[in-house]
């Protein structure tokens, strides 16, 4: 499958280009190119002014050990739609550095920073590289496959220690500290000054030069989070401002940094879906749909008919339960306190019945495996389903869209606050329905259609403004969308098998690399597996896009109100689970 | 409902004035009153949090139990429900906010991921348990629990608020209470508690350690 | 004009209010489904499930903490359906099942019951892998939710007769499963016997 993505005459018009800087990726199983670090500004230049890639999705790292090599791998997209081109940089362990992205892509910068944070790849001319994930004086870079965890026990899951001869105990009992930590050797903690944002303060740049200012006051710093009501978890921004116009911003994120990654690289292949859950816990379904599809490819299997309709109704059916919510907490943001999350939360426990119905929970579903879906969908639930699209949802999003689209004070607050224009949504990397609400057509349902998501008809919403307000429309917009697609799959769905071949838990996936992506609530949620033929994957990253939605944040908020900032963070909407990850 | 609770059931009340009439024990009233007014603080971690959202919001009505008003400010809620994976970078503010809390205060440790590291525990940045750095009074089982199963660990706190004996409680003995110290964040979380023992384990002498190490690794 | 707006807000927010009265009223007359009860789909204005003395009922699917089924003998004895094969242990995402093998104590060699089964509740996903994939049916996921408890200790540690439920347990809470499971091994049965 991964042969797809090959387009080979892009590459042979690099290779033509570029002759001795680039190569193919010629491992089995493998697509791309490979380009030196020193001519890998100049190879992008190329794709992004005369060849159309304007889209940066991904950038991320792979570690070879025990090979002395580390990889950056970037997938660069058309706006347009389209294959993606794989670019891929081969660097020595000890040192590696390699040019930024950033002054090309500013939707790079936190990914960059993420990849400095996890495997210590330097990133040359990147404006502000400190640790993200974790915090200054983080001993070590935890993704390196050389690096151990505290609670180490083996490199891969299933750990030998629980059959059969398993005691029950506590793993953590076992360390001299009886906690999930380690320090280096010579280590004395009263060395310590346990103060980690200096940098962070420091790369704020704020003047003290009064001329620049407006106002003859002093320039402030306030933080808000990790513990606020409106930061929607644990997420925290530091705001610099000028009265109560906002200067300067920096996302602090990492709050609830689960090491997802690192975990699943020592899980088997299947034993990451119920992890998935746990990324962006509002659309548990989507994330699954996204792995499955991202295994899937690799292991050259195509779900049954049948499957495939049934993860496409869940798919649909968490969208508008993740819209809604998304909808009734911007309002409370806005300061209409819980009325209308209360009443998005009714439409979205119904939902929740349903997932329960057919998956076993109302939020970690856990419901895809690679070929199918765990579980057929009875009729009665059908009926349920059909009775809760046709009758309840229309009346009661329209309903939400009347007493929200016309109040006044929600178009005050709203309309022309948070602007992003088209450029900056894609040269920030932006997804989902903020890229859309910038006037961009771009879901990957359309641009790069997966599942059964070609043959259904639907509309690509967007607006034109690129404001909040257009944020908050282009997702009621896509949950009438939804409930359109949903009525479709009702009427079509067909007879036949869940699962394409026999349930295994132990899943055969070749060697080889795939890049899979898919159209969640929050926009293009992508996954980066590579496996060597082993029962786990050799590397296992989520391209997450509510963490790629914040970078291009400071750039909304600057000139904005202190008040605009909560309300602009609310119609980004983040899931902190998948930001941190 | 509330009256036949509150009476001294020694006492004998005469059926028609069981409306209108209650004796009671002073710790009786107090504690009733107090557990039916548990302020939650207004703080989420996870996916936990989703689900106490969900168990504020319409289906699960937190109100009906006194608990509706969710403060974000630490100063003003009774209950910490501690709803989520608490990661080493989040720890130390949890502990201020702990800190900040006024008695009498309650934890409430919402989901496998704050009563004991949860499916993230092997992670290099989870604490196994919140209650590692804080007391916790309530553990809730289940990966998220669903509403009704916090509703049940909130039940289970009134119980345990409802037997609390006033001379016996922490809070109200003369001694002072110490504010927890605020873990550091090193080249690992550090608790100021463990200063000593860090200093002693990372200055054995070197063959020794590594002996730990690999017995360590292969038991 | 402006205000209009937030008037109109304003009186959904009461109609729902009057809902409540609506639909109760509306509800006396025709025959309930469980579709027709307060916070379900046909419900409108209140949607509050009154909790602990009204639950709202667990789909068959609902997963918590798994259990061990048992058959109880005549004698009384718990005869486990598990044979420790070690399947679950396996699958596990979060490694929190622990099984020891039983053993035979004179040869020492293993005898297909668990002599210790542990399961982490601490770290339990309730995910169900182990159930899915356990091929004795012998591991099933729980619908009791209500776990809360004031002491962690190693009291989260289930051990195997806090896990142990019975087979007619199972029956209870899963009838459609347990069905399906009974008309399997019938057939397989009848198999057995017609070869």
């Amino acid at each position: 499958m991964s042969d797809q993505i090959v387009i080979h005459p892009l590459y042979a018009k690099l290779l033509e280009k570029f002759p001795e800087s680039v190569v193919m990726d010629e491992r089995q199983g493998f697509s791309g190119i490979v380009v030196q670090a020193i001519t890998l500004l100049e190879v992008v230049k190329e794709l992004r002014d005369n060849l159309g890639y304007d889209y940066l999705s991904s950038v991320t790292a792979v570690d070879d050990f025990p090979e002395e090599r580390l990889e950056v791998i970037y997938h660069l997209f058309k706006s347009i739609g389209g294959a993606p081109v794989e670019i891929k940089v081969f660097l020595e362990r000890e040192e590696p550095v390699v040019p930024s992205l950033t002054p090309m892509y500013p939707g790079a910068e936190l990914q960059e920073r993420e990849v400095w944070d996890l495997y210590g790849i330097r990133f040359d001319d990147h404006p502000d590289l400190r640790r993200i994930l974790l915090w200054e004086g983080f001993e070590g870079f935890p993704l390196r496959k050389d690096w151990k965890e505290p609670l180490y026990e083996e490199d891969t899951k299933p750990f030998k220690s629980r059959w059969p001869e398993g005691k029950g105990e506590r793993k953590e009992l076992l360390n001299p500290y009886k906690d999930n930590v380690q320090y280096p050797r010579e280590f004395d903690p009263n060395t310590l000054s346990g103060d980690v944002d200096q940098a962070m303060y420091k790369s704020l740049e704020y003047s003290d030069d009064p001329n620049s200012r407006v106002l003859q006051t002093d320039q402030m710093v306030v933080n808000i989070g990790p513990q606020h009501p409106s930061t929607h978890g644990v997420f925290r921004m530091t705001v610099v401002m000028e009265g109560e116009t906002i200067v300067n911003l920096k996302p602090v994120v990492g709050y609830l940094h689960r090491n997802h990654e690192k975990i699943g690289e020592r899980n088997t292949w299947l034993q990451n879906m119920p992890y998935t859950d746990r990324l962006d816990y509002l659309a548990p379904m989507s994330n699954n749909f996204g792995y499955a599809i991202t295994v899937e490819k690799l292991m050259g299997i195509v779900p049954t008919e049948r499957a495939e309709y049934i993860r496409v109704m869940m798919a649909e059916l968490t969208r508008i339960a993740s819209h809604t919510m998304t909808t009734g907490f911007l309002l409370n943001d806005l300061g209409a306190y819980f009325t209308p999350a209360l009443y998005a939360l009714e439409e979205r426990e119904l939902i929740l019945d349903i997932f329960e119905e057919v998956a076993g929970s109302r939020m970690m579903v856990n419901y895809f495996r690679f070929g199918g879906v765990v579980r057929d969908v009875s009729p009665e639930v059908l009926k349920k389903i059909r009775h809760l699209v046709y009758n309840r949802l229309p009346r009661k999003i329209d309903e939400l869209d009347k007493y929200i689209s016309a109040n006044e004070i929600v178009r005050i607050r709203c309309e022309g606050v948070g602007v992003l224009t088209a450029d900056d949504a894609i040269a920030f990397s932006t997804t989902g329905p903020n890229l859309r609400a910038s006037g961009v057509p771009y879901d990957v349902r359309r641009a790069d259609p997966y599942s059964i998501y070609e043959s259904l008809d639907f509309d690509v919403c967007t607006r034109d403004h690129g404001d909040v307000f257009d944020r908050y429309r282009v997702r009621i917009d896509e949950i009438h969308q939804s409930i359109r697609i949903l009525k479709q799959v009702l009427d079509r769905i067909p007879e036949g098998p869940i699962m394409a071949g026999k349930p295994q838990y132990v899943a055969k996936v070749p060697a080889g690399e795939a890049y899979g992506r898919v159209e969640g609530p929050r926009g293009e949620l992508g996954f980066y597996v590579v496996s060597d033929g082993k029962p786990n994957p050799k590397r296992y990253h989520v391209r997450a896009p509510s963490f790629i939605n914040l970078t291009s944040l400071a750039q909304m908020c600057k000139g904005a109100k202190v008040a605009d900032a909560v309300t602009i963070l609310g119609a980004v909407d983040i899931v902190l689970g998948e930001v941190d990850r | 409902m509330a009256e036949i609770d509150l009476n001294n059931p020694e006492i004998d009340v005469p059926a028609e004035l069981k409306q209108q009439i209650a004796v009671t024990t002073l710790d009786r009233i107090y504690n009733w009153s107090r557990s039916n007014s548990l302020w939650p603080m207004m703080f989420g971690l996870a996916c936990c949090a989703i689900e106490m959202i969900c168990t504020a919001a319409s289906r699960y009505d937190l109100s009906r139990f006194g608990m509706e008003v969710m403060r974000p400010s630490p100063r003003q809620a009774d209950v910490m429900i501690v709803s989520g994976t608490v990661t080493k970078k989040m720890v130390p503010q949890i502990v201020r906010l702990y800190n900040q809390m006024s008695e009498p205060k309650y934890v409430i440790a919402m989901g496998a991921c704050a009563s004991g590291g949860g499916p993230f525990k092997e992670g290099y940045n989870v604490v196994p348990g919140v209650d590692k750095f804080i007391p916790v009074d309530v553990y809730v089982a289940g990966c998220p629990p669903t509403p009704q199963a916090l509703l049940h660990g909130l039940i289970i706190l009134q119980k345990k608020i409802e037997g609390e004996h006033i001379p016996d409680t922490r809070w109200y003995k003369k001694c002072v209470v110490e504010a927890i110290p605020i873990p550091i964040l090193g080249p690992d979380i550090i608790d100021p508690r463990h200063f000593e023992l860090i200093k002693e384990e990372t200055h054995k002498p070197l063959p020794v350690v590594e002996e730990v190490v690999e017995g360590g690794e292969t038991a | 004009m402006n205000g209009i707006g937030i008037i109109k807000g304003l009186l959904i927010t009461l109609k729902h209010f009057f809902d409540t009265y609506i639909f109760d009223f509306g509800r006396k007359q025709k025959n309930l489904t469980p579709d027709d009860k307060r916070g379900m789909v046909n419900s409108s204005g209140l949607f509050t499930i009154q909790y602990p003395e009204e639950v709202l009922a667990a789909s068959e699917e609902f997963r918590v903490i798994p259990f061990l089924v048992y058959e109880t003998a005549e004698n009384g004895d718990h005869k486990y359906r598990c044979t420790s094969c070690g399947i679950c242990a396996k699958v596990c995402p979060t490694q929190c099942i622990f099984i020891t093998r039983k053993k035979d104590a004179e040869t020492g060699k293993p005898i297909p019951s668990p002599e210790e089964f542990y399961i982490d509740t601490d770290k339990c996903m309730n995910c169900g892998f182990c159930a899915e994939y356990c091929p004795f049916d012998a591991i099933k996921m729980n619908h009791d939710f209500e776990l809360a408890t004031y002491v962690r200790g190693d009291t989260h540690i289930y051990n195997k007769e806090m896990l142990g439920k019975p087979v007619e347990y199972y029956a209870k809470i899963r009838p459609v499963n347990y069905a399906l499971e009974v008309a399997e091994k019938a057939e397989k049965a009848e198999k057995a016997t017609a070869a």
